[in-house]
């Protein structure tokens, strides 16, 4: 039993002002304006097809509209690369995990820390002063925050491709914990999961949105309508790639035009709040 | 009364009866200080060491904490929790502080958690983390008597506001700002203890009622730790993996008693699920274990080796056997022939080494089960291993421990000689008694079940036994749960299902055929090894009660059965068998925490089951009632079927 959120700040950290995305002749995404500020989970619903990936795409830069802009910290960023964005703080996940199997489970959040590393070439061959420090300090903090709170010790050393998919799924979240971003982006952090695993990844969810030590702006694609309504601050909905509406959970799920859209009726949803 | 046989050990070892676990603690601090490392937690995968002097002051910090937060002499503190180093800070804490420690197991259900705080009138109640204070706070309204809730780990404790949590953070912090004042508190209050203060109150698992509260004194757990010490020394550089939960007698025995005594290194495993992994990087020098270690660790083998290539299985095989032969040679006190000790040493180096290695038993001087009895064939097998394995018996009313095995008198179906100190003696009607200075002084606020058990000096353990021609005593059993065969000749129900489950498809097993025409058996899979069992036949499952009414595992565990009923007299063989559709689960109250058949609670529950066992039918219908941990009820229909077990031949 938590309580919801007391400083939900005011301030804007990434917004689309008008994206347009065309393929061809498919509008994936028409006018779409959001602001997702500071410190909040922010959810994008929508049928299978809405656009809502391509919401994601956009922002991790994947995909580059052909109109609008998109800003984080109220600065353009439609011109940067993907890794360009990593760098000022995106992280994401994927629908489908998109880990490397061969590795182990250490080795893939390592990877997503590569950014943070520093050191040359040629101290990093010799193992030297900066390169040793670094290792170090890098390796403190993925195995005693990350892997600490997504409770992943006991497979640190096991090779991804042979675990579990809810904890393969786990492990992509760490990965993109250890770039420690400011935004993530998840897409469908739940789909194909289990009811108990289904359980710690909301608890997770709200761990690195809330815990002091994390504070993490989540930008949320997800399906699990329970989930949705009860982690998020507010919930944007898409329809073929236009927006339908936007609230806060509540508003939207009383808002004849979402579900006739997507929701199809009216349930109320446990709180895990 | 007429004592029958009796035996007696001599000590040398004296413990001065106004010695307290915190004042050997001291002198251990004192002497120790900073350059010796008295426990390390793995951490982030690193093993982190803490030195003495830390341990003191930590101890320090909590004990004048408490005491700042009201904790008077004689205080009961509750805890619960995994082991880690905190625990055992608090627990000392406590006992400097002249409290009365009370461990729970970290998986009591709210029922039980709130039966033993409110028995107790613990004014403290210490937890890990979240899922413990959830606990503590649904029961604290009937609990009038908890005052405050202490909690270590930070893990989504940021939402709660209660006034009565506490975080031990600040319990230390209080604690530092009373040293800071006055250095000496600590000592002074250490220096009030007596031996004869009441140290820990600890609640038995009650394979029979409602748990009981035993009172054990400092004097009771010292003196147990230095006798056992005599007849098995460790030394101040060995290891131990502490991993068992603290509220089990057998872990405080290791970790507070023996602990202390000789200032061994104690290991903290990362997260329970990592135990066996950190065990292996550890590999300590002593164990204490209950006999479910030593059968997981013996089904692993098991399993690594029907799922290994022929050529390792032969290795396996050609190693065991000697390995075995040897080891009956000992057993036998045989002198063991050069030819034997070559082969034993070759099969050494080729195999066990490595499985010892694999097991976390390379290093391995002592290891002990007790708490239950742990059948023949695993003894061999660890010992065919070269692993030095002994049975230890004892109660919680006797600080855990009055038998043991000496080193090269090991008879696996006895529990061995009574350690320095203790007298062990048979009554008239069968019934094992014992007197030692670590005999508890009395069941907590229920005298009438203390007059029952201690009598004359006696305690009283309710258990049958004799005591052989070597001097060795035999346990048979509950006396209530010794059975009468057809022929009238007593019998061990446990014994029987101890042999069932070295059968590495056999999980759980319970042997019924008191006073009944012949014996029978109700089996739990295995799920995961029988499940690849079944994977690897093709055959298809969804669930464990689907496979377990499977005809191919009716095959395969009716196979299991008349192996294990080999060499049993004919009376005593298990005749008709059939696969429960769950597991035996504690939560259901059918085991209790340390996984003991409550077998008074199984027949009332699966009475109508064991009607059918006996009248010769081949299907079962079940149709029951469960309820869920939420309180959720479910109806289960299900067809059970019995099966025969072929004849041995």
């Amino acid at each position: 039993m938590t309580t919801p959120h007391t400083t939900i700040e005011d301030e804007v950290i990434l917004s689309l002002q008008k994206v347009s995305l065309d393929f061809g002749r498919v509008r994936a995404l028409v006018n779409v304006s959001l602001q997702v500020r500071r410190g909040t989970i922010h959810s994008i619903i929508g049928p299978n097809g809405a656009g809502k990936t391509v919401m994601l795409n956009c922002i991790s830069g994947l995909y580059r509209p052909q109109e609008g802009t998109i800003l984080l910290d109220g600065r353009p960023i439609n011109h940067l690369k993907p890794y360009e964005r990593a760098r000022l703080g995106i992280a994401r996940t994927f629908q489908k995990i998109e880990l490397f199997k061969g590795m182990t489970v250490l080795d893939n959040i390592r990877l997503g820390r590569h950014m943070h590393l520093h050191s040359g070439v040629l101290s990093g061959a010799f193992y030297l002063g900066k390169t040793a420090r670094e290792e170090i300090e890098h390796r403190a903090f993925i195995e005693e925050e990350i892997i600490e709170l997504l409770e992943i010790a006991h497979i640190r050393n096991r090779v991804v491709g042979m675990l579990p998919y809810g904890l393969q799924k786990r492990v992509e979240l760490g990965r993109a914990l250890a770039l420690q971003p400011r935004i993530i982006l998840l897409d469908e952090p739940l789909a194909g999961l289990n009811l108990e695993e289904v359980e710690d990844m909301a608890r997770f969810i709200l761990d690195i949105n809330e815990e002091e030590r994390w504070r993490i702006t989540c930008v949320l694609v997800e399906h699990d309508m329970g989930v949705v309504m009860d982690l998020s601050d507010r919930v944007f909905a898409l329809n073929f790639g236009v927006p339908i509406m936007e609230g806060t959970p509540a508003e939207v799920q009383n808002s004849p035009a979402v579900i006739e859209a997507y929701l199809g009726q009216e349930d109320r949803y446990a709180t895990r709040r | 009364m007429v004592i029958q046989n009796r035996i007696a050990e001599p000590t040398s070892r004296e413990i001065p009866p106004d010695l307290t676990i915190p004042k050997l603690f001291l002198q251990k601090a004192a002497q120790f200080g900073s350059n010796r490392v008295a426990m390390r937690e793995k951490e982030g995968g690193i093993w982190r060491p803490i030195s003495w002097e830390r341990y003191l002051k930590n101890v320090r910090d909590i004990a004048l904490g408490l005491c700042r937060m009201g904790l008077q002499r004689g205080d009961k503190v509750a805890m619960i929790g995994d082991n880690r180093p905190e625990g055992l800070w608090t627990e000392m804490a406590t006992l400097c502080a002249g409290g009365i420690a009370v461990w729970l197991f970290q998986d009591c259900l709210l029922d039980e958690v709130q039966y033993i705080l409110d028995h107790s009138d613990a004014r403290f109640l210490v937890c890990e983390g979240q899922e413990e204070v959830d606990k503590g706070l649904s029961i604290r309204h009937k609990c009038p008597g908890l005052q405050k809730i202490i909690w270590d780990d930070p893990k989504g404790m940021r939402g709660y506001t209660e006034e009565c949590l506490v975080s031990l953070k600040d319990v230390m912090r209080l604690g530092r700002e009373s040293a800071e004042r006055d250095p000496s508190e600590l000592d002074e209050m250490v220096q009030q203890g007596h031996g004869n203060d009441v140290a820990l109150l600890f609640y038995t698992s009650g394979t029979t009622s409602e748990p009981k509260g035993v009172l054990l004194t400092h004097h009771n757990m010292l003196t147990m730790g230095a006798h056992l010490m005599e007849v098995d020394p460790c030394l101040a550089s060995d290891d131990f993996v502490s991993f068992l939960p603290f509220a089990w007698i057998g872990e405080q025995m290791m970790s507070i008693s023996c602990g202390l005594l000789l200032g061994f290194t104690i290991n903290f495993p990362e997260e329970p699920e990592t135990a066996l992994s950190d065990l292996r990087e550890i590999g300590p020098h002593v164990m204490f274990a209950p006999p479910r270690l030593y059968e997981q660790m013996t089904r692993t083998v098991q399993v690594k080796h029907l799922d290994s290539g022929w050529l390792k299985r032969i290795a396996f095989r050609w190693a065991m056997a000697i390995g075995h032969k040897v080891a009956d040679m000992k057993f036998k006190k045989l002198p063991v022939p050069w030819t034997w000790r070559v082969l034993r040493r070759i099969a050494f180096e080729g195999v066990h080494k490595k499985l010892r290695d694999h097991l976390g038993l390379s290093r391995i001087r002592n290891a002990y089960t007790g708490g239950a009895a742990l059948g023949p064939d695993h003894f061999r097998f660890f010992h065919a291993l070269g692993v030095n394995l002994k049975q230890i018996y004892g109660q919680t009313e006797i600080a855990g421990i009055s038998v043991v095995h000496r080193s090269d008198d090991i008879k696996f179906d006895t529990v061995g000689k009574p350690i320095p100190g203790t007298e062990i003696a048979i009554t008239e009607d069968g019934e094992i008694i014992a007197r030692s200075p670590s005999v508890f002084v009395g069941y907590y606020k229920n005298p009438e079940a203390t007059a029952g058990t201690l009598r004359d000096g006696w305690l009283y353990s309710g258990d049958r036994g004799f005591i052989d021609e070597d001097g060795h005593l035999v346990v048979f059993d509950r006396s209530k749960d010794v059975m009468t065969l057809v022929d009238g000749r007593p019998f061990s129900p446990q014994y029987l299902e101890t042999r069932l489950k070295f059968s590495p498809y056999i999980k759980d097993a319970w042997v019924i055929g008191d006073r009944r025409e012949f014996v029978t058996a109700v089996v739990c899979i295995d799920y995961s090894v029988v499940g690849r069992w079944a994977d690897g036949l093709g055959v298809n499952y969804t669930s464990y009660s689907e496979l377990s009414q499977k005809e191919e595992t009716y095959q395969l565990i009716a196979a299991q059965i008349r192996d294990a009923n080999r060499d049993l007299p004919p009376p005593a063989r298990i005749r008709r068998f059939l696969n429960l559709y769950k597991e035996f689960d504690p939560d259901d109250d059918e085991l209790t925490r340390t996984r003991k058949l409550r077998r008074a609670f199984v027949e009332q529950r699966y009475g109508s089951l064991v009607e059918a066992l006996y009248a010769m039918v081949d299907v079962y219908h079940m149709d029951t009632t469960i309820t869920y941990e939420d309180g959720r009820e479910a109806k289960i229909r299900t067809d059970l079927k019995i099966r025969a077990v072929p004849e041995t031949g």
